[in-house]
């Protein structure tokens, strides 16, 4: 009964180069030494690459130019571009390429380094007519309508949205390569520099530099490679809308979608989940996953934020990297969620270790609430 | 079968939106299939795919469906107002509140559509509604 992709790859190894601050590096130079590094770790090299999954904010052709780089000659490409959710569906796209024998090594590679070469967030921002003569601000202002409209309906408040940031904090401090550590108070978020109302700066990701590195094989080779493998055991894509003008309930996400049908791949229930890494881009991001996930009620989210859940000791561990808040944001987030929760997985995450995980849920979120990504992982128990 | 362009057909869904804002109308488009208003413009009704439609006007009347002030220092023109309104007709635009305060806007309140110019070009602008402006 089960489906035949579940459990039938695995990541293997990941690598991470220049969080935070990465001056004079470029971002493909980032990108290769996370891939080594992560090659390094599964006793692979280059040369068995055959399959290449990456896409940034630089390059116009990425597989071309990331494969010109590391100097492979892939078999099997996948460029799609989903915003910071691409590298969760590159790890089901992948899945089914080595499942049908298109590629044997896939490689889901990312770099940027637009903290230091710009100094601004890299968006992909490409405003339609009806909306460009209002200037809308891409991405931030979408989130801002959709938290706001979420503060609307369910008396959800900034101090909720606040305790995302602390419990984000919580967590990077927690953390070594956390790029943002330290203490922060809810009133330090709530006093933060209003970017777009109802969201101060403080609510708005990282803009850091950064790279990172996945590599799966099958579930049978990844048996005979040293470290511990993380199984790919569901996964699922979903979206609604592009634009945020045309996404039909701004307090409900795709994400509905995609966690019911990656649940109904993999076989687990939200119970049987011990660890979330989703993209938390934005502050009501976390809300609206949480609930949309089916971690509590629709409406609910705020009041599970503010209770203390997600934060360490909390009840559902949830970024425990510190995320897109505190720990790293290089424009495309999406990949950091499937190292944090290999590294959680195989018990590598020191002092923010959580206690004996088995399944791990992330989840990616590309565009303005639009693409949705979801993937089950878990360890050789949960096969 | 191939959809040939017909000479005199005119432009696209796209243009002919903003070639009757330019010329002073608000018209979204209605299905003359399943009589449902659709936007942003298509070329198809997104509920019953029906390539046949009508451009219509707006009434005119709004609803605030959520707001954002877009803070901006003073010196680069100061905060302005983003919004998602739902026409009358059903269907959602992002917009602009012109006559409050950007922080002053809030989700439920009522407006107006207006046709404005927005740094040189036509585009959908709203007011707070009030009695002798609604129809």
């Amino acid at each position: 009964m089960n489906h035949p992709l579940r459990g039938s790859s695995a990541i293997v190894g990941v690598g991470l180069a220049g969080i935070g601050e990465a001056p004079g590096w470029s971002h493909l130079e980032l990108l290769a030494q996370a891939s080594l590094d992560a090659l390094d770790e599964c006793g692979l090299t280059l040369d068995q690459v055959d399959g290449l999954f990456t896409s940034n904010l630089n390059n116009f052709f990425p597989t071309l130019t990331v494969g010109e780089y590391l100097g492979i000659r892939p078999k099997h490409v996948d460029g799609t571009n989903l915003g910071g959710a691409s590298f969760l569906d590159y790890l089901i796209s992948a899945t089914g390429a080595i499942k049908a024998g298109l590629c044997e090594v896939a490689l889901i590679c990312y770099g940027s380094n637009q903290r230091t070469a710009s100094g601004r967030l890299v968006t992909g921002s490409d405003a339609p007519v009806w909306e460009a003569p209002y200037k809308p601000r891409y991405p931030v202002i979408a989130y801002a309508l959709a938290a706001a409209r979420h503060m609307h309906q369910y008396g959800t408040t900034r101090e909720d949205l606040a305790h995302v940031v602390t419990s984000a904090r919580d967590w990077a401090n927690k953390n070594p390569m956390a790029f943002k550590r330290g203490p922060l108070s809810v009133e330090d978020v709530l006093s933060s520099r209003m970017v777009c109302d109802p969201l101060t700066v403080a609510d708005c990701c990282l803009v850091t530099d950064g790279a990172g590195a996945v590599v799966v094989v099958s579930a049978e080779r990844a048996r005979d490679l040293p470290k511990k493998p993380v199984y790919f055991l569901g996964g699922a894509a979903a979206q609604w809308h592009r634009q945020i003008s045309s996404m039909p309930d701004l307090t409900v996400t795709a994400a509905t979608e995609s966690g019911k049908r990656a649940s109904a791949m993999s076989g687990m229930k939200t119970t049987d989940i011990d660890l979330v890494q989703l993209y938390d881009a934005f502050t009501i991001n976390t809300i609206l996953f949480l609930e949309d996930l089916g971690f509590c009620p629709k409406g609910e989210g705020g009041r599970f934020v503010s209770d203390g859940n997600i934060a360490p000791g909390g009840t559902l561990p949830v970024n425990t990297n510190g995320g897109g808040l505190s720990c790293v944001h290089p424009g495309m987030y999406g990949i950091f969620t499937l190292i944090e929760a290999t590294q959680q997985l195989r018990g590598e995450a020191g002092e923010r270790q959580v206690a004996d995980p088995h399944v791990a849920l992330c989840h990616g979120n590309g565009g303005t609430l639009s693409s949705q990504i979801s993937v089950h992982l878990g360890d050789e128990t949960t096969l | 079968m191939a959809q040939q362009i017909e000479d005199g057909e005119g432009p696209g869904p796209d243009r002919t939106y903003r070639d009757h804002l330019a010329a002073g109308d608000i018209k979204i488009q209605k299905c003359a299939g399943c009589a449902e208003y659709f936007f942003p413009p298509r070329i198809m009704c997104p509920k019953c795919r029906s390539r046949n439609y009508d451009w219509v006007e707006v009434s005119g009347g709004g609803e605030i469906y959520s707001a954002s002030a877009v803070r901006r220092k003073p010196d680069r023109g100061g905060d302005y107002s983003i919004v998602l309104v739902d026409l009358a007709e059903g269907v959602r635009m992002m917009s602009t509140v012109t006559d409050a305060s950007p922080t002053d806007v809030s989700i439920g309140q009522r407006v107006r559509l207006e046709i404005g110019d927005l740094d040189g070009e036509k585009a959908v602008t709203l007011t707070t509604a009030s009695e002798e402006r609604g129809s």
